[in-house]
């Protein structure tokens, strides 16, 4: 199989239409099941679910919602700042004062 | 009809052929090594087989039932699907770890002792040091120094344990054992070591990105999945399991989060999915067992399908790097449908992923464990924010990153479509394809109730969402060229570091102590020792050149030439026989007082 030509310049993200198509398109679906979910408990249709929060609609759709927040926010503001370092972070290490092969490259 | 062979040596002898094979016949040989092993699963009956005594050991290479068969039908799909994907490259080193790892890990799951199960865990790390060293670059040769040295560590815990274990009367039945004393804690932390345990697993993140893009497939198969079937069998229903268990569904995300290198991304969803299993044997009921048991078969197969994926992406294009990638789903269609398959089958309604995780979280719901039940929902959601959307965005859509390559090779493009498809089989026909499997499959469990299914797609389509609003926010973290610190910094720094310290104060003390021994003791020492002759002579002669009546000078004189004589060893016979005379004089007056 051989190389496609490029269609677009290096470095572009995707066409703003097409990635607000894709959103709505998104948005759409997680509304349509949100009602879904509702219209199953009004219609008291059993979900067999163990715990109270899971009979609120949606309330899984919310829980995932929430952990992907949480999650990324974490993530950025608290464990990022403490944990990052240079990418050549684990190269190299100080020669060693007093003799012995302590100054040999480590790994990326 | 025929009868088995014992299966770990069918791929551990093939593993030992390859190498001296060439060209076609090493790719076709190594290529029916798995099929043979495949047919030869299928021949292997229920019960007890292949049983060898050594010392006072029984060794049993072969327990049929149905926690080993489960575990080894997914080693032997892997082993093949592995073989196929890596088979047209026909590197001898790499085929051979491949086989090796398969044979380790097929060896493990099938003792029915712990003495054999020890004698293939160990194998277990030659196998993956064989496929870090296949990728053949000097950064995945330390990082195979760094896991062989962490599992050596492993290793010795486990038998440390052991042997404990066994002094205290325990038998070397690979079975159930109570968590109380030293022994078993020992074993349950050289479990916990493969396992990818919070703090003691960072190895895994550490070398798996730096394997071969066929070896990370054995890694993330075999060693992880080895472990949580040990522990199954020997500590279910452990409560600590669940604890650790929810630490390693959750901690890892955060770093997947921030991480930049797509491959150790996954290889931190393998720990958070890892973590889903060891919950389930926390639980320690029938149907959280079984659904750890699921979860690991249906696991190995997505994972193995995204790392093929990303793996393509890595060798058509040099890099697996957020930062570098995107767009490629252009270059790559079929990698890219193929990946988010992979993406999907993580826990998707009709793919693999759903039949087996539900039952975990359905054994948890049950158990009434309310906040464990909530931290596996938000490893669940962040599993597939991260390995199901960040991996196949950055890899096939994002922006366009200029790269153009051409598509997948046939052989791996055939080794993914047939995991694709077993996925999406094992997903929408669980009560034909993988529930007669089970350990226990008299469990009765529907994972296609409209709960279930409509719970399962609100969290995903609404992690898609989230997703989709924080990055047009900009919320979403910036992808990096960074290195984030991990527990792996404990021996990669600290390593050199003792090394360091050892080297300053061992070395110093040993100058320190050359300098004042050598350098002032010794001679000091030798000094007194050569010239005390000389001096206890010229103490005697002294009242004999007093009456001589010697002058200072000449007695100086006399003095210097007793001091010479002494140091070139050239007394006269005579005096030498005249002290030699007047010592056994002094000695026989001794002896009679």
């Amino acid at each position: 199989m051989s190389a496609p030509k490029p269609s677009s310049s290096p470095g572009t993200p995707a066409p703003p239409v097409r990635r607000t198509r894709f959103f709505a398109v998104l948005a759409g679906a997680c509304g349509g099941f949100f009602l879904f979910d509702l219209v199953l408990r009004l219609g008291g249709i059993d979900k067999h679910s163990t715990f109270r929060w899971e009979q609120w609609p949606g309330a899984h759709g919310i829980v995932g919602f929430a952990a992907c927040l949480l999650l990324i926010t974490v993530a950025r503001f608290l464990v990022r700042p403490l944990v990052k370092r240079d990418e050549a972070y684990y190269e190299t290490t100080p020669p060693s004062r007093a003799g012995g092969q302590t100054g040999e490259k480590t790994d990326a | 009809m025929p009868e088995a062979l014992p299966p770990a040596f069918l791929y551990l002898l093939g593993a030992l052929v390859v190498p001296f094979l060439r060209g076609r016949f090493r790719q076709i040989f190594a290529l029916a090594v798995p099929v043979i092993g495949l047919v030869n699963f299928y021949l292997i009956p229920p019960g007890i087989h292949w049983t060898a005594h050594l010392l006072e050991f029984k060794l049993i290479l072969g327990r049929a039932d149905g926690w080993s068969l489960i575990f080894t039908h997914i080693f032997t799909f892997i082993a093949f699907i592995g073989i196929l994907y890596i088979v047209r490259d026909n590197v001898a080193l790499d085929l051979s770890a491949g086989l090796l790892y398969a044979g380790s890990a097929i060896g493990a799951v099938m003792a029915g002792d712990l003495v054999t199960l020890f004698f293939f865990w160990e194998m277990l790390s030659l196998g993956a040091i064989l496929c870090l060293l296949a990728r053949g670059t000097p950064s995945s040769g330390r990082a195979a120094m760094r896991y062989l040295l962490v599992h050596l560590f492993g290793g010795l815990v486990l038998l440390a344990g052991l042997v404990l274990h066994l002094a205290a009367g325990g038998g070397t039945a690979l079975e159930k054992i109570e968590l109380s004393g030293i022994g078993p804690w020992l074993m349950f932390l050289g479990f916990g070591i493969n396992c990818a345990w919070p703090v003691v697993g960072a190895w895994l993140t550490d070398t798996y990105p730096e394997a071969s893009v066929g070896g990370i497939i054995f890694m993330a198969t075999f060693t992880t999945k080895t472990a949580v079937y040990v522990l199954a069998r020997v500590f279910p229903g452990e409560p600590l399991l669940l604890w650790i268990g929810v630490a390693m569904v959750v901690l890892p995300l955060c770093y997947a989060v921030i991480e930049n290198d797509l491959r150790r991304v996954l290889a931190y969803c393998v720990i958070n999915q890892v973590g889903f299993m060891v919950v389930g044997i926390g639980l320690g009921t029938a149907l959280s067992l079984n659904g750890s048991a699921a979860h690991a078969y249906c696991h190995i197969l997505y994972k193995a399908l995204l790392f093929m994926a990303i793996g393509a992406v890595l060798e058509r294009t040099g890099t697996a790097k957020a930062t570098e990638l995107g767009g490629l789903g252009r270059s790559m269609p079929v990698t890219c449908l193929f990946c988010c398959v992979g993406a999907l089958s993580i826990s998707a309604p009709l793919f693999a992923g759903f039949v087996g995780k539900s039952m975990i979280l359905g054994a948890t719901a049950a158990s009434g464990q309310g906040a464990i039940y909530l931290a596996l929902l938000f490893g669940a959601a962040g599993a597939f924010l991260m390995a199901g959307i960040k991996v196949p965005f950055f890899a096939f859509f994002h922006r366009d990153s200029g790269i153009r390559c051409e598509e997948a090779p046939l052989n791996q493009l055939l080794a993914m479509g047939t995991i694709a498809v077993v996925s999406l089989l094992v997903g929408t026909f669980p009560h034909q394809v993988l529930y007669p499997m089970l350990p226990d499959p008299s469990v009765d469990y529907e994972p296609y109730t409209v709960g279930h299914v409509t719970d399962q797609i609100l969290l995903l389509l609404f992690c898609g969402l989230a997703f989709a609003l924080m990055r047009r926010t900009g919320w979403y973290p910036a992808e990096i060229r960074a290195t984030n610190l991990d527990a792996d910094w404990i021996y990669r720094k600290g390593g050199p570091f003792v090394y360091r310290l050892a080297d300053r104060s061992l070395n110093a003390l040993n100058a320190a102590v050359s300098r004042r021994f050598l350098g002032g003791f010794v001679p000091a020492l030798t000094g007194l020792l050569t010239s005390a002759g000389p001096r206890f002579v010229c103490f005697l002669l002294r009242p004999v050149w007093a009456l001589q009546g010697l002058t200072p000078e000449e007695i100086a004189a006399a003095r210097h030439s007793v001091f010479q004589r002494a140091e070139h060893e050239a007394f006269p016979i005579g005096i030498t026989a005249f002290f030699g005379v007047l010592l056994l004089g002094l000695l026989s007056l001794l002896m009679r007082v």
